[in-house]
């Protein structure tokens, strides 16, 4: 399904009205969003380049659950940097609700995208109590009056399944999968239209995993948040998201609705990864999937496409020239690839 | 004779609060050639126990065991310098994170022949060679001049491959691998895992693979224990392990990760609601009551499970730590709870 024709159905449903424009509209908008660093340099020594981040186009429709999936040092979590306007965009521009973010403050900013990061231990402070930390958020941006913020506090702690008692306990007394309940508060207390999950579950064990990925999608119903959920956990990407991006060095190189990238992956890049998500099934052994292990150079990507010296398809075209992303006919996802699956 | 026979291996740490039992009775053993994974969440035991099989535990735990055998000799009425001996020589350990098992300022060459020439295997051109055969064993290109490099100029991949092949260098028969591609991204960690296990069955060597991640326990595993509160609750062969697992703690890890094609997308996961009990002092009765659905059901008699359970035999080589393993009614759906 194409842009275009998502969009009529959106529009469709919500009616025709004066609000329909805003309604079409994708709740978060990446217009080709780069992120160029400088590595080392001085005074008179000029530093090497890294492009973190290329061109990267993305569209979140309202309510929907957008995953990012990619090898570490991909550029995931300097996409998510800058969305949270913890990173300044080379070149390119976000959108929230078809608004270039550039023009916001970082605290209009933070009303309407939180994050919720991978490690619950490192990114709560570990001197302040639950209660504050969760409350932070409203302090800043000087909402209400102390009665009322606690009121807040208390209903967001029980929306998030964390018993009142919390609120007077430091992180430290609370095990990793309340922590993580904290974050996602923190995160929730200004009724954000979008979160940023970064990794939200890999840091605790699968049993309480389960749990906080059943909160997220309750809160996601509840409150038709917007998530742009970043993972390397294939099984729980499948699980949680409505269109998959994948990116490698820095790029995406195939994005597509669920069904697409998991049932037919056309990136050479997707089906290795696919691939190599090991599921619990005895008697499958571990399968060969045809890549080499050395990871490029980020600061020194490789000429045509950069994923050519992994690739078990590349060709000498793939050296010289860098495959757009783009899907060639209807029904497929869009892919970067000169030889995509059909 | 298994090649590693342990019972009632019980490790305890002085804390502040008292006695921490870390490793609570656990009964394991090895056979040659064998690649045993040990399976759990953190804080179960299963670190603290392939610590105490090398040797290297921190000075201040406590190590108790009714049998501890290596190929017929005991490891607890060794003297520290034969343990020594034996260690690197004829059991060898892969851990997790290459960049702190590595050292950083010696080279590779330096740390893959440092084992071999303690041990005197061999004058330093035969270890030279055999640092060579294994780095390209282990799939590393020009190994000549790898030697000469040091752990920081290889990516995460290439450093656990020469851990690999360090742990080869004495021809060991026991590599213990504490989650050693867990650190990896997923197209390293299959690459790495299909080579250890290529490996494993090639050099006839005996591994016990400790992990978290029941999707890797399924792909290369022989046989499976399942750690719970530092106790092992479960073991079998692998295929009768995920055929028919039979204490609720196995079943409720095997159903809360999403299996693609069987749970519905954006459905409700089920979880293992509460926390693991806290192992200092004494733990009384099932370590895991708290939190087991058929207590929580009232499909069975709680007071029962006041009782420590045995780690009992159910069918051959199939044993689990519970009362009620042959309850089946325990397959049905537990309802997921929000608050832990």
């Amino acid at each position: 399904m194409n842009a275009l024709s998502s969009r009529g159905a959106l529009a469709d449903q919500a009616g025709a009205g004066p609000d329909t424009d805003i309604d079409t509209m994708p709740a978060l908008e990446l217009c080709a969003l780069s992120k160029r660093y400088t590595l080392g340099g001085g005074l008179f020594k000029r530093g090497r380049a890294l492009q973190a981040v290329s061109e990267v186009s993305l569209a979140i429709p309202r309510g929907q659950v957008m995953g990012l999936v990619g090898e570490s040092g991909c550029g995931k979590s300097t996409l998510a940097k800058m969305l949270l306007g913890l990173a300044t965009p080379s070149a390119g521009e976000v959108r929230v609700d078809g608004r270039p973010l550039g023009d916001a403050g970082q605290k209009a900013l933070a009303r309407h995208i939180q994050p919720i990061f991978q490690d619950p231990y490192s990114s709560l402070n570990p001197r302040k109590r639950v209660a504050a930390i969760v409350e932070l958020p409203l302090r800043v941006h000087g909402i209400g009056t102390p009665r009322e913020r606690a009121q807040r506090v208390a209903e967001t702690l029980d929306l998030v399944g964390l018993p009142q008692r919390a609120a007077a306990q430091f992180p430290g007394q609370l095990s990793g999968g309340q922590r993580q309940r904290v974050a996602i508060a923190r995160a929730l207390i200004m009724r954000p239209d979008i979160v940023i999950c970064d990794e939200p579950t890999s840091a605790l064990d699968v049993s309480v995993q389960a749990q906080i990925l059943n909160l997220l999608l309750d809160l996601k119903q509840e409150f038709g948040l917007t998530y742009l959920f970043i993972s390397h956990d294939l099984a729980v990407v499948e699980h949680l998201v409505d269109r998959v991006a994948v990116m490698y060095l820095g790029r995406i190189v195939e994005e597509g609705s669920r069904k697409q990238i998991f049932a037919a992956p056309r990136h050479p890049y997707t089906q290795a990864l696919l691939a190599s998500a090991l599921t619990p099934e005895p008697g499958l052994g571990v399968p060969d999937i045809g890549l080499g292990d050395v990871m490029p150079d980020p600061s020194n990507p490789p000429s045509g496409c950069a994923f050519h010296p992994r690739c078990p398809k590349a060709q000498a075209l793939c050296r010289e020239s860098r495959p757009t992303l783009t899907a060639e006919t209807t029904g497929v996802s869009r892919a970067a690839c000169h030889f995509a699956s059909a | 004779m298994p090649l590693l026979d342990v019972q009632d291996l019980r490790v305890d740490l002085p804390v502040e609060a008292g006695t921490l039992h870390a490793v609570r009775g656990i009964d394991l053993s090895v056979e040659r050639g064998e690649m045993l994974c040990l399976v759990g969440e953190s804080g179960c035991g299963k670190s603290m126990t392939s610590l105490a099989l090398m040797g290297l535990l921190p000075r201040r735990a406590r190590l108790s065991a009714g049998r501890l055998d290596f190929d017929g000799e005991s490891l607890t009425a060794l003297s520290e310098r034969r343990r020594g001996q034996l260690r690197g020589r004829r059991m060898a350990m892969i851990f997790q994170e290459p960049m702190t098992a590595l050292n950083p300022a010696y080279t590779l060459g330096n740390q893959l022949c440092e084992a071999f020439l303690r041990h005197r295997l061999g004058n330093r051109r035969q270890a030279r060679e055999r640092a060579i055969e294994l780095l390209e064993r282990v799939g590393i290109s020009a190994a000549a001049e790898r030697l000469a490099q040091y752990p920081h100029q290889l990516s995460g991949g290439l450093r656990q491959r020469v851990m690999i092949a360090m742990a080869l260098m004495c021809d060991p028969d026991l590599i213990i691998a504490d989650e050693p591609t867990t650190a990896l991204d997923v197209t390293i960690q299959a690459q790495i895992l299909r080579l250890l296990r290529d490996l494993q069955q090639e050099m006839g060597t005996a591994v016990i693979f400790i992990t978290h991640d029941l999707g890797v326990v399924a792909r290369i595993a022989d046989r499976v224990a399942v750690m719970y509160a530092g106790e092992v609750i479960e073991t079998a062969l692998t295929q009768a392990l995920y055929a028919n697992p039979s204490h609720p703690y196995t079943r409720g890890l095997l159903s809360c990760i999403p299996a693609p094609g069987k749970t519905p997308p954006g459905s409700r996961l089920q979880a293992i609601p509460g926390v693991v009990p806290s192992l200092v002092g004494e733990v009384e009765g099932c370590a895991f009551r708290n939190r087991c659905p058929l207590v929580r059901e009232g499909e069975v008699d709680a007071a029962r499970c006041e009782h420590t359970p045995e780690l009992r035999r159910l069918t051959g080589d199939h044993q689990a730590r519970c009362h009620y393993a042959e309850h089946r009614a325990a397959t049905r759906v537990a309802q997921p709870e929000l608050s832990p």
